[in-house]
C-alpha cells in the first residue's frame, strides 16, 4: 500500500467497502444490497425476455439468452459432470448468470461496486452449493456409501488411509465451501481495491499534487485504470465461470460411485 | 512512512501461487502445442488448477487484511 504522507493521499482500504444505509444511516438497504436486488431483477428480466415467445428461428434476445444457457450446458455441465449433467443445468445457469451480473456491477458506471466482494453473498451461494452436492452424493450413494467412497477411495494401500481419510473429510466439508466463497470474495475485493488505487491515486496526483511529474504520473495512472477496468471485466466473468465449474465438478464427484 | 507489514508478508506469500500458476499454464500451452485437438479438455483442467493454486493467494490476501 502507499504510505500516507502527512496531509497527503490516503490509500484505499477495507473501509471503502463499508457503506451507510441509503434510507437513513442505519437502514437495512445499503449499496451492496441495492445491487443484489437490481441484479436479481436484471437476471430474471433478461431471461424472461429471452424465453418469452420462443421461436424456432430465434430473435436476437432469444439467441443471447440461449447462448448463456448453452455455454453453461456445454462447457460446464456436460464437460464436468457428463451426460447426467443435464439435470443440474438450471441451477448452474442461474448461479453463473447471477454471479456474473453481481460481479459486472463492479465496472458498470454509477453502480461501480462488485456486490460479491462482501463475504455474505458468496458465502450464501457456497452454502447452497455445499447442500446441493452433499445431498446429491447422499441420495445417490447412501449415507454410508457416500462417506466410504469419499474417505476410503479404492486402489490405495491401506496405511495411507490414516492420512487420507481425515484430509478428504476435512476437504469435502470445510475447505471446499470456504475456498469457494473466499476465492470469489477476495478476487472481487482485490480487483476493486486496485481500481480504486489507480483512479484515486491518479486523481490525487493530477489535481492535488500537480507539477510536471505529478500530472504525468497521474495521467499514466488514469489511463492505466481504463485498461485495468477491461481486465477486471475479464476477471469477473472468469470468476463466475470458476465458481460454477467447481460446483459442477463437486456435483460430478458426488455422482461418481467409484472414485 | 506508515503502513502495514502484513502487506509485505502478503507480497512474499504471493510468490508461491505465482510460480504455481505459471507452471500450470506452461504445461497447458505445451500440451496444446503438442496436441491442438485436446484444447477443450485441457482448458477446463487448466482453469481448475489455476483456481486451486490461486486459492492460496486469495486466502493470503484475506488474512493480510484480517489479521
Amino acid at each position: 500500500m502507499l504510505a500516507a504522507e502527512g496531509d497527503g493521499f490516503t490509500s484505499p482500504g477495507p473501509r471503502d467497502f463499508e457503506f451507510p444505509g441509503i434510507f437513513g444511516h442505519d437502514s437495512f438497504v445499503t449499496k451492496p444490497i441495492l445491487i443484489v436486488i437490481i441484479g436479481t431483477l436484471v437476471v430474471g428480466l433478461l431471461f424472461w425476455l429471452a424465453a418469452r415467445r420462443a421461436q424456432t428461428v430465434p430473435t436476437k434476445g432469444q439467441f443471447a439468452g440461449e447462448s448463456v444457457y448453452g455455454f453453461v450446458r456445454n462447457s460446464i455441465a456436460l464437460d464436468a459432470i457428463g451426460h447426467e449433467g443435464m439435470k443440474y443445468v438450471p441451477y448452474l445457469a442461474t448461479l453463473f448468470s447471477f454471479i456474473a451480473v453481481l460481479n459486472i456491477a463492479g465496472i458498470v458506471p454509477l453502480l461501480q461496486f462488485p456486490a460479491t466482494s462482501k463475504i455474505g453473498i458468496p458465502l450464501f451461494l457456497a452454502i447452497i452449493s455445499w447442500v446441493v452436492y452433499n445431498s446429491i452424493g447422499i441420495k445417490r450413494q447412501g449415507l454410508v456409501g457416500y462417506f466410504k467412497n469419499m474417505m476410503f477411495p479404492a486402489g490405495i494401500p491401506w496405511p495411507v488411509y490414516f492420512l487420507l481419510a481425515p484430509i478428504e473429510l476435512f476437504s469435502t466439508f470445510f475447505v471446499r465451501p470456504i475456498t469457494l466463497a473466499l476465492r470469489l470474495t477476495f478476487n472481487m475485493f482485490a480487483g476493486h481495491l486496485v481500481l480504486l488505487l489507480f483512479v484515486l491515486g491518479g486523481q490525487y496526483l493530477v489535481f492535488t499534487k500537480g507539477g510536471f511529474v505529478g500530472v504525468l504520473a497521474g495521467t499514466v495512472s488514469l489511463l492505466g485504470s481504463i485498461v485495468l477496468t477491461f481486465f477486471e471485466g475479464f476477471v469477473q466473468l472468469l470468476q463466475a465461470y470458476v465458481f460454477t465449474l467447481l460446483t459442477a465438478l463437486y456435483i460430478g464427484g458426488a455422482l461418481a460411485d467409484e472414485h | 512512512m506508515t503502513g502495514n507489514v502484513n502487506m509485505v508478508g502478503y507480497g512474499l506469500a504471493a510468490i508461491g501461487p505465482g510460480i504455481g500458476i505459471g507452471l500450470i499454464f506452461a504445461a497447458y500451452i505445451a500440451g496444446v502445442a503438442r496436441q491442438p485437438e485436446s484444447r477443450g479438455m485441457l482448458q477446463s483442467i487448466a482453469i481448475l488448477g489455476f483456481a486451486l493454486a490461486e486459492a492460496l493467494a486469495i486466502i493470503g490476501i484475506g488474512l493480510a487484511f484480517a489479521l
